[in-house]
């Protein structure tokens, strides 16, 4: 008799509700995975402490170097002044004394290391005369450190412990639920052979196994039954109306869009660990409709004294030559000869992908928003000061604009702007704050025209 | 009392049996759409090659490659500057006064810059800056984004370094200095201290040279009549707000005439305050813009002119009792009477009638004639240029250098100075595009535009303005005044010798302070003498021989002057104040002597302006040229206007027009012409015509000085009536709908005086800079698809005066007279030879009722609380109701994609001339509604910008383009909640009143009722 695949197989549909549940379990895994490999950005910074220092007090004057001296020297590059690393083997302490004391005398004096150097350098140095000889003492035994040692890479030994050990529950995660997979497999294919070899075994024991009444299979009974037939078809033109809406929707949103900029440029770093405000960059935001994407001369303010970032910066997945790489990237967008310390005067103006796009029928006005309204800049971009790349934090639409503008009430203390017509509103609406919308604020040709 | 008069457009429209006018009368869709025609001709459906299977093909397949299109986002770039300019923050104006000059328009100007690059023009109102800007002006930007302009020297037509044309140029010098042949610098006027300081440098080190100055259009006549009483080649600067009684003999003061810039003290007086206003005559051949807004406006003749201009003289200073004519004699009795507050001015082109206005100006004593602080800016002598092409066809100029003219193209003897040309061994042109000269020229040199450029400009003597630029130089120019400090040896540049320079004008105020205000006033001092031979003169006027046949009257227009910015798409769009003609110049024939010639205008199907063909001819110059039918032409006059058919360097769509200039021999703007009909029809551009009143006749409301001052507000302003409840009731008092509470925050109202409104049509190009509205081209204007936000029209009215009209109505026969139902309206249809003009600049009414919201289908246009309509360009999906329901008809629709489009091929189709575009502005696409928003872009800055500065907004601080752009003060804008402020005391004038208030939608912009004092 010829086998006709039966349907209440149960070995069938044990391999099914397997196959489901494998189905799910892997979703439900590639779901978890993004916030794992987020938990890693969050590394607390090693701290490279350098080898033992040479005397007692290089540590004050590391203090004292960094609040003095740091703006115009670095200890192994030459910036605005020379490189100061074992500047006590170049001159003498007395000469040291004097010339930070008052550098333009010496100079005057015609000393002749003194006008080499103002003739290297084109400048003065600011004259320190609150500095003691012993706060220059402790300066130059600071700077009389050994270069410490670069840290070995390749064994990620400088990362912190915390990034390695979810990683490893990453990989482990995966090995384990593998392994399952595979157990779960054999289980089937086991039950499979199981079942043959059982029915085999009562074929030859001659044990009839009862064939089964064919009923009217499944799918036919199901399209005779108009009543479920109808109600299914409704269910499915539901469902697919509401995911082809849902689709149709996000067209055009561009929410998380995080595209690849020219220059790898960290807002973790500069307004995270350093704390930069916003609108230091990003002035235009105070008086503009614009925010601006600072011109790069804003970034040489800083950047003319940082041409690498320190050990610390450096993550697991940017290292600090790949930052050390990206501010050379400014250097060379901007024309400035990092060893002569000069602009060549040969730019190339950075290309930046614009991520905020907001429609040209859109208006939107940055300055209303920031120094009227007061609000942060965090409320529309996200958390900003913890992206490593800069990405779209809100959805930009119409509903977003006008939800906001619903609930914001408008900050009206202090300004005189605000004064008469509050007077007047909140008597007439029986509030004593106003929202936006109140306002006016959800009218077409506030923002459209 | 308001009048009653018929008002109407175009003379077809007085034409009782034309069917075309009662067609679209009734119909405002004048073209039927061919549905039925294509649908049941079976035969053109079956032969049509694609078939409905197909045709759905392909409808499918290109909603689907359009849809997977569109699920990709592009990646826009945003570059920020390297070295941003401290002053520049991206997404803030910032604003440069400044000073136009191109020898034809000087106006001191605020330029609105963004990013670097102007994109609007402004007044400068600071104390001292007398010139206004005009629509050539405004419009004047858009020019320094011209495509067309002359972007490289190039040398015997070959690209070249300014450095080889520098050599050559010296060497061509350095050469005539040696044969001693003449060496020539042909300018227009510059009004330049320093250029002119430069000039008297280089003719000191080069003694054979000399300094020719050319004006396109020539006010020689006026400067040699002043030169000869006062010893100065200038003109005089009239004040006509201190002038009581305004006689005017041909001359277009509130157009062109002695470059123009009249409007503001003419509209002072021209307002009726406790009870008295200016009276203005006017006698003159065209209609012009003065003439429109005249009193009294006698056409006449320029033969007729002159005697008149003697009888006047005789009156005034002979003191005869006569002028000859009986409305002349009456203007010469009050000019008389007024004494002090009585001025004269002519603009007939004779040295002697330019003596007689002297004489009679003096004789009166008039206030608004001042010889102090004279015009610098005509300086233009008929005789030197005449000399010199003289001399150039006797070979005696051996270099010919030349800057800001056109003379191939402007001069009537153009034949004669290209010959001369050829006998001119060096001869190169400083010039902003490769004209007709420019490219005939051994050196043509690309110039900067003004808002380029760094210049000085003596505009009036005493006050001194600074040209700054506001833009790098977008070519590789080089300024004239840098070629000449080159030419001299004098290594500085013009920059650092402008400043050594200023000092001596600038009356103490530092060189910082004057580059800020842009301006500084000195002291001037009136020039003595003016005493010549005014008898002699009068006798030589009035013995002066007519013109033979008929007199073709020369003039410029409002919108392309003497046609140096021909390639401006904006000026070319720009209708004519009083034709409402666009892309054209034409002859203007009176109504008579068009009837006796048969010439023709008439409205065709598609209710465009069709016009016969007139071959004129002056001089043995024969030309065919379009003609216009034009109410108020002098009977035995023609009108031509100056500045059009230019080809060279030109967007092939711009050169449109026939050149006048052909006809402008001696300079003489006056020509004997003879005129006859030719074949073949003229279509013209004309924006109104192709819309009737739709009887709707109290759109303008005017009334005459006497009934204002005696009557009640209610009989000359009246509020229509409408039934409610059976009861007749005032139209403003009846509403339909709940009203909302506008008494909080701000509520913007737009005042439009209608006194004061000249035409000048200012307003409409700042209108189009400020709000990117798009340029659509003759073919679409004719379709009646112009895009204007702002349009002025122009309404006729029958009678000359109030007094004829009114009697006629009172003498109707009633409803059973001979003459049927209508009593005599059929007769007040008969065009009078002149009518009376008014101005009505109409806009987006912004209706607090308004019928274009209630009928959006898709809410894409609401009303604010502030008072503006508000149109949603994104929510529009282009169904027009809105434009139907309009009853001001002020919508405008986007039938195509204007900008970046071949087949629109002008300034928002190449990336030069989109530089203009205003960035706070949508640019809007294909298939949507726009309209005025009552600038909304600009109140909301001014409302950001006091938030952001936590005050109050100031009294008169809001303003719209056109507001601010309208220097006769016609338009007001403001907050009329703000009691305080200008425009809510002008809501309260009882002069006030709405268009169609019957209709009751509540506009928040008001006119004015037009007061004469006839």
């Amino acid at each position: 008799m010829k086998k006709v695949g039966n349907h209440n197989s149960i070995s069938r549909k044990i391999l099914f509700c397997l196959a489901l549940m494998l189905t799910f379990s892997f979703t439900s895994f590639s779901q978890a995975t993004p916030p794992a490999a987020a938990t890693t950005t969050a590394a607390a910074p090693a701290t490279a402490a350098p080898a033992a220092a040479t005397g007692g007090d290089a540590v004050a004057g590391k203090a004292l170097f960094n609040s003095n001296c740091a703006a115009c020297h670095k200890l192994d590059a030459k910036s605005t002044g020379p490189a100061l690393r074992g500047v006590k083997e170049k001159h003498d302490m007395a000469w040291i004394y004097n010339w930070v004391h008052n550098s333009t005398a010496v100079i005057k004096s015609g000393d002749a290391k003194a006008v080499a150097l103002f003739a290297e350098y084109k400048s003065t140095m600011t004259a320190f005369p609150q500095l003691s000889t012993t706060d220059i003492d402790n300066i130059i035994a600071y700077t009389s450190e050994p270069k410490p040692e670069v840290a070995k890479t390749g064994t990620g030994s400088a990362l912190p412990p915390g990034a390695e050990g979810s990683n490893a529950g990453g990989i482990s995660n995966n090995f384990i639920l593998g392994a399952l997979a595979l157990v779960m497999l054999m289980l089937v294919i086991m039950l499979f052979f199981v079942n043959n070899v059982l029915t085999k075994v009562a074929r030859q024991n001659g044990i009839e196994v009862e064939a089964k009444e064919a009923r009217t299979p499944i799918w036919k009974a199901f399209a005779q039954n108009q009543f479920l037939v109808l109600v299914t078809s409704i269910f499915l033109l539901l469902a697919s109306g509401y995911f082809v809406y849902s689709w149709m929707m996000q067209v055009g949103i561009d929410q998380d869009y995080q595209p690849i900029q020219p220059i790898h440029y960290s807002h973790r770093i500069h307004a995270g660990s350093n704390g930069i405000d916003c609108k230091y960059c990003h002035s235009a935001a105070r008086v503009s409709k614009n925010a601006g994407i600072p011109s790069l001369n804003v970034c040489m303010n800083c950047h003319k004294n940082i041409s690498e970032v320190s050990d610390t910066t450096a993550t697991p997945e940017h290292s600090k030559a790949f930052y050390d790489a990206q501010i050379q990237k400014l250097y060379d967008a901007v024309g400035w000869d990092k060893a002569a310390q000069k602009y060549t005067g040969k730019t190339s103006p950075v290309k930046w992908v614009r991520i905020h796009n907001l429609p040209d029928f859109a208006y939107f006005n940055h300055s209303q928003h920031v120094t009227v309204a007061g609000i942060e800049c965090q409320k529309c971009h996200g958390p900003v000061e913890t992206y490593e790349i800069q990405k779209q934090f809100a959805p930009l639409t119409m509903g977003w604009c006008v939800k906001c503008h619903r609930e914001t009430d408008v900050k009206m203390e202090g300004n005189k702007y605000y004064d008469k017509i509050h007077a007047e509103l909140s008597k007439r609406y029986g509030v004593d704050k106003l929202t936006a919308a109140q306002m006016g604020g959800l009218e077409c040709g506030k923002c459209h025209y | 009392m308001s009048s009653n008069k018929k008002y109407w457009k175009s003379v077809e429209e007085l034409n009782e049996n034309s069917s075309i006018v009662e067609t679209l009368r009734n119909n405002e869709f004048v073209e039927e759409i061919p549905t039925t025609d294509f649908l049941s001709d079976k035969e053109s459906l079956s032969s049509s090659s694609t078939t409905r299977r197909d045709f759905l093909k392909y409808v499918g397949f290109s909603t689907a490659a359009a849809t997977l299109a569109a699920c990709e986002g592009p990646v826009h770039k945003s570059i920020p500057y390297v070295l941003q300019p401290e002053q520049v923050i991206p997404g803030v104006a910032d604003y440069y006064a400044t000073s136009m000059f191109d020898g034809f328009d000087f106006a001191n100007l605020l330029v609105k810059t963004r990013e670097g690059r102007p994109i609007k023009i402004e007044n400068n109102t600071i104390a001292g800056a007398k010139f206004a800007a005009n629509a050539r002006v405004h419009a004047s930007v858009l020019s320094l984004y011209d495509s067309m302009r002359l972007k490289i020297t190039k040398i015997a037509g070959k690209n070249a370094s300014w450095q080889e044309a520098d050599l050559k140029i010296k060497a061509g010098l350095a050469e005539a200095k040696a044969k001693g042949g003449q060496v020539v610098l042909l300018t227009n006027t510059l009004a330049s201290p320093s250029t002119e300081k430069l000039i008297a440098e280089f003719i000191a080190k080069n003694p054979t040279a000399k300094h020719v100055i050319y004006d396109a259009v020539s006010e020689s006549a006026a400067l040699d009549a002043f030169e000869a009483a006062y010893g100065e080649r200038a003109l005089v600067d009239y004040d006509f707000s201190k002038a009581n009684v305004i006689v005017s003999v041909g001359a277009d003061f509130l157009g062109d005439w002695q470059g123009g810039s009249y409007d503001s003290g003419y509209a002072k007086g021209r307002i009726p305050q406790a009870g008295k206003m200016s009276k203005h005559f006017q006698f003159e051949a065209n209609m012009t813009l003065s003439g429109a807004a005249a009193d009294k406006r006698v056409p006449m003749t320029v033969a007729n002119q002159k005697k008149a201009l003697v009888g006047i003289y005789n009156v005034i200073v002979g003191g005869a009792a006569d002028a000859g004519d009986a409305e002349v004699t009456k203007a010469a009795k009050q000019l008389a009477a007024a004494g002090s507050k009585g001025v004269l001015v002519s603009g007939i082109q004779d040295k002697n009638a330019q003596l007689l206005v002297l004489a009679i100006n003096q004789k009166l004593a008039s206030e608004a004639f001042s010889t102090s602080g004279t015009r610098q800016i005509r300086k233009g002598s008929n005789e030197k240029v005449a000399q010199l092409i003289a001399d150039m066809n006797a070979g005696s100029v051996h270099t010919l250098i030349m800057s800001g003219v056109n003379p191939v193209y402007t001069l009537a003897d153009s034949k004669g100075f290209v010959n001369g040309l050829k006998k001119v061994k060096v001869s190169a042109a400083f010039s902003l595009r490769e004209d007709e000269t420019a490219s005939i020229t051994n050196i043509a040199i690309p110039a900067p535009h003004y808002l380029e450029s760094w210049n000085d400009l003596m505009l009036t003597k005493g006050t001194y303005s600074l040209t700054q630029p506001t833009i790098r130089p977008l070519f590789s120019s080089k300024q004239f005044q840098e070629g000449l400090l080159s030419f001299n040896g004098n290594s500085a540049d013009y920059y650092d010798y402008l400043k050594a320079n200023a000092a001596n004008y600038t009356n103490g105020a530092s060189w910082n302070q004057t580059v800020h205000d842009g301006v500084a006033v000195g002291a001037s001092s009136g020039a003595a003498g003016g005493s010549a031979n005014f008898a002699a003169a009068a006798a030589a006027l009035a013995a002066s021989a007519p013109a033979k046949g008929f007199e073709l009257v020369l003039y410029t227009k409002t919108g392309l002057g003497d046609g140096q910015q021909a390639n401006n798409p904006w000026l070319q769009e720009f209708p004519d104040p009083i034709t409402r003609v666009s892309w054209d110049n034409y002859v203007t024939v009176s109504q008579a002597d068009a009837k006796s010639l048969g010439l023709e205008n008439e409205i065709v199907a598609n209710g465009g302006l069709d016009g016969s063909y007139a071959t004129l001819t002056v001089n043995g110059v024969k030309l065919d040229v379009p003609v216009i039918v034009q109410p108020g032409q002098a009977k035995g006059t023609l009108g031509m206007a100056l500045g059009y058919g230019k080809k060279a360097s030109l967007k092939e769509e711009m050169q449109v027009g026939v050149n006048a200039y052909a006809f402008y021999a001696g300079f003489n703007n006056v020509q004997s012409a003879s005129i006859a009909k030719a074949s073949g029809n003229h279509e013209f551009a004309c924006v109104q015509g192709q819309k009737t009143l739709m009887g709707r006749g109290d759109i303008i409301k005017e009334t005459t000085l006497e009934i204002f001052n005696t009557k009640e507000a209610g009989e000359w302003n009246e509020v229509p009536m409408v039934s409610l409840d059976h009861k007749e009731v005032e139209a403003t008092k009846v509403d339909l709908w709940e009203s909302f509470d506008r008494s909080v925050g701000h509520h913007f109202n737009l005042s439009i005086d209608l006194n004061a409104c000249t035409g000048c049509g200012a307003c409409v190009i700042a209108c189009h800079a400020e709000n990117n509205v798009p340029v659509v081209g003759k073919a679409e204007v004719r379709r009646s698809r112009d895009m204007h936000w702002l349009r002025i029209d122009r309404y006729y009215s029958s009678e000359a005066t109030f007094a004829e009209d009114n009697e006629k109505k009172e003498g109707f026969e009633g409803l059973f007279g001979k003459k049927g139902s209508l009593g005599g309206f059929g007769d007040m249809e008969n065009a009078a030879d002149n009518p009376q003009v008014s101005f009505q600049p109409v806009m987006c009414q912004h209706c607090n009722h308004a019928p274009c919201e209630t009928v959006c289908p898709v809410a894409a246009t609401s009303h604010g609380r502030q008072g503006q309509n508000h149109m949603a360009y994104n929510r529009c999906v282009g169904t027009r109701y809105c434009a139907n329901n309009c009853p001001y008809k002020v919508r405008r629709f986007n039938w195509f994609l204007y900008n970046g489009n071949d087949e629109f091929d002008f300034h928002m189709n190449d990336d030069l001339g989109r530089m203009v575009i205003n960035p706070d502005v949508n640019v809007r696409s294909r298939g949507v509604m726009e309209k005025c928003s009552m600038c909304i872009q600009m109140t909301q800055l001014t409302i950001l910008t006091a938030k952001r500065e936590g005050r109050e907004v100031a009294n008169d601080e809001f303003h719209t383009a056109c507001s601010a752009a309208c220097s006769s003060g016609a338009m007001k804008f403001g907050d009329v909640n703000n009691k305080e402020s200008e425009v809510a005391k002008l809501a309260e004038d009882k002069r006030m009143y709405h268009l169609l208030e019957s209709v009751g939608t509540k506009p928040n912009v008001f006119y004015h009722v037009k007061v004469r004092n006839t």
